[in-house]
């Protein structure tokens, strides 16, 4: 048994009184990739945030690599060994493509593995290569997707957060995407946190998986597994119409628990 | 005509004071969205400094007007450090509040300290205050002085350092980082807190700059940063958050005043800066430099 690179222990995080996450625990171990999946507003960016230190969870531990990380603030943790990909990129609209790449290093020194991670980044983003030079709000959305995750790996991190993704983008795009996503944890030994609303794609790249609904853990599972279960099915994978989706709350499956 | 280029020429030297000060309230708006309403101050106080260290120690003007920036820089360190950190993440109305309030404080301060008190100072600078003819024709003839061609000259320098550290330096880059998206810049790694301290340390930096360069004008005194009060609209005409806008709306100001002055008159002086700015904002809202992509945080 090795021991999970990341394990986050009943977090409780409120934002003022609404409680967004109740109680989840969860890990993940070394160079593995899990993924969180959950509908709208079921928490998952709040429980990322948790972990980066973007938010302060009320209750609970995580603890990355045996340390406890919670209620630091993120650059601490980011420079502990975790980098975040955030929900809609996010990435700084003003500066070049190479400069964001190089605000992804910003914490390093070591001249010569920055420049070997650049020239790895650009190899799996070739389009950021042809596109160093403009700024960055002026890329497509998939191309400032691919912007998102290089400037995260320039850090050379143990651990990415990955917040859906997909959000956006073509069905071929989000299939290119994954791959690479799936070529840097089988490459690089980098272990990932994917969360994802595209359980199809996700469950597809994942070793393990969590379901999240309105804050909890009503299911975890192999991904293999989690693939074909019933529930799931009906919830992500659009294996049944459409209008069952809103109205099927995870009560059978909570009794489990 | 000449007339007219003269009076520009007078504008351009106090419409760079104006564009140091607007400056610093756009260093400090970007990248921590808190509006400072104290940077005139930070310029008094800058001015102080460099009085007490040339006029009280006997220090050289260089020596000096160095040592009043340094020391202003520290200044604006601590002020962020231990007034405004404290309070970050407050409604902007509250951290506004406590900009007014650090002016406030800081002009009953500086009347309190022995050897400055409520009386004018004037600094001994190596910069005559007479005339060098540029141009002369058979009428009239084209002049600078060397304390205005001292202003606008470290004007040009102070900015094209400035330009220089957040283009090319890797912690100037991450200060645009910063101010662009904020929690990105904290998933980065950038410490954003103390970015925002050496953002302060800056604006303090400049402010002082101004002041130094404004003493042998206007001479020193608690209530000489009231010319905040011309730099904001300054800062508001070049699209407050664009650091070319805060100069050319500096610029702009200072040589209409002049150009009011002059031409209209007397009292339009005073108000004409607030009149540009009106129409300026009627015309285009979001300033001369205005971007026009909104800021995430
Ligand atoms: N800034 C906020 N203030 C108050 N409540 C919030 C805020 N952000 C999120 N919430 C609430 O917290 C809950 C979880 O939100 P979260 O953003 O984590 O969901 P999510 O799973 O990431 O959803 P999505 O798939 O839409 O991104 C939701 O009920 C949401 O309404
Ligand atoms: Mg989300």
């Amino acid at each position: 048994m090795t021991e999970p690179i990341l394990r986050v222990s009943n977090i409780e995080t409120y934002y003022g009184p609404i409680m967004a996450i109740r109680g989840i625990s969860l890990h993940i171990d070394p160079g593995k990739i899990v993924t969180v999946l959950g509908a709208n507003g079921a928490g998952k960016t709040t429980l990322l945030k948790t972990i980066s230190g973007a938010m302060d969870p009320q209750k609970g531990t995580v603890e990355f690599e045996g340390r406890e990380i919670q209620k630091q603030d993120p650059d601490r943790v980011m420079r502990a060994g975790i980098s975040h990909v955030p929900e809609g990129r996010e990435v700084f609209p003003f500066l070049t493509v190479h400069e964001n790449l190089m605000m992804g290093a910003f914490t390093r020194r070591d001249r010569e593995g920055i420049q070997r991670d650049l020239e790895l980044v650009l190899g799996y983003f070739p389009v950021l290569e042809a596109r160093s030079k403009q700024q960055a709000g002026q890329l497509s959305g998939g191309e400032q997707q691919m912007l998102a995750i290089g400037r995260a790996l320039m850090s050379h991190p143990r651990l990415v957060l990955l917040d859906e993704p997909s959000l956006g983008l073509s069905p071929i795009l989000v299939n290119d995407i994954f791959g690479i996503i799936e070529r840097i944890n089988r490459e690089q030994g980098t272990t990932i946190l994917l969360v994802e609303q595209n359980a199809h794609m996700a469950l597809s790249i994942a070793d393990y998986g969590y379901v999240l609904e309105v804050g909890r853990v009503v299911m975890e599972d192999t991904a293999e597994r989690l693939r074909d279960k019933e529930d799931i099915k009906e919830f992500y994978l659009g294996m049944k119409d459409a209008g069952s989706r809103g109205k099927r709350r995870w009560k059978r499956v909570k009794t489990w628990r | 005509m000449l007339q007219f280029v003269q009076l520009v020429l007078n504008g351009s030297s106090i419409g760079c004071i104006y564009a140091l000060v607007a400056l610093g309230f756009v260093l400090i708006y970007k990248a921590t969205e808190v509006v400072n309403f104290a940077q005139g101050e930070l310029m008094m106080f800058g001015a102080f400094f460099a009085y007490t260290l040339i006029t009280l120690f006997g220090f050289s003007y260089w020596i000096g007007a160095a040592g009043a920036i340094l020391g202003m820089m520290a200044f604006g360190y601590l002020l962020d450090r231990v007034v405004l950190r404290p309070v970050l993440g407050q409604p902007a109305f509250a951290m506004i509040m406590l900009t007014i309030g650090i002016g406030y404080v800081s002009r009953s301060v500086a009347g309190l300290v022995p050897g400055w008190g409520t009386a004018a100072y004037a600094i001994d600078t190596p910069f005559s205050a007479e005339g060098l003819p540029l141009l002369t024709t058979a009428e009239t003839s084209l002049v600078i002085s060397e304390q205005n061609l001292s202003i606008i000259g470290a004007t040009v320098l102070f900015c094209a350092v400035l330009f220089a550290f957040f283009r090319y330096t890797r912690i100037g880059v991450a200060m645009q980082a910063t101010s662009q998206n904020q929690l990105a810049a904290y998933y980065m790694g950038i410490p954003v807190k103390s970015v925002f301290s050496l953002i302060w340390a800056i604006s303090a930096g400049v402010a002082a700059a101004a002041g130094v360069l404004l003493a042998p004008i206007t001479l020193i005194d608690t209530n000489m940063g009231f010319i905040g009060l011309k730099a904001f609209p300054a800062a508001v005409l070049g699209g407050f958050g664009s650091i070319p806008g805060a100069i050319v709306g500096g610029l702009t100001i200072g040589i209409i005043e002049s150009l009011a002055g002059f031409y209209l008159p007397q009292g339009f002086k005073d108000i004409a800066a607030y009149i540009v700015l009106l129409a300026v904002l009627v015309l285009r809202p979001e300033g001369l430099f205005g971007q026009a992509t909104r800021k995430k945080v």
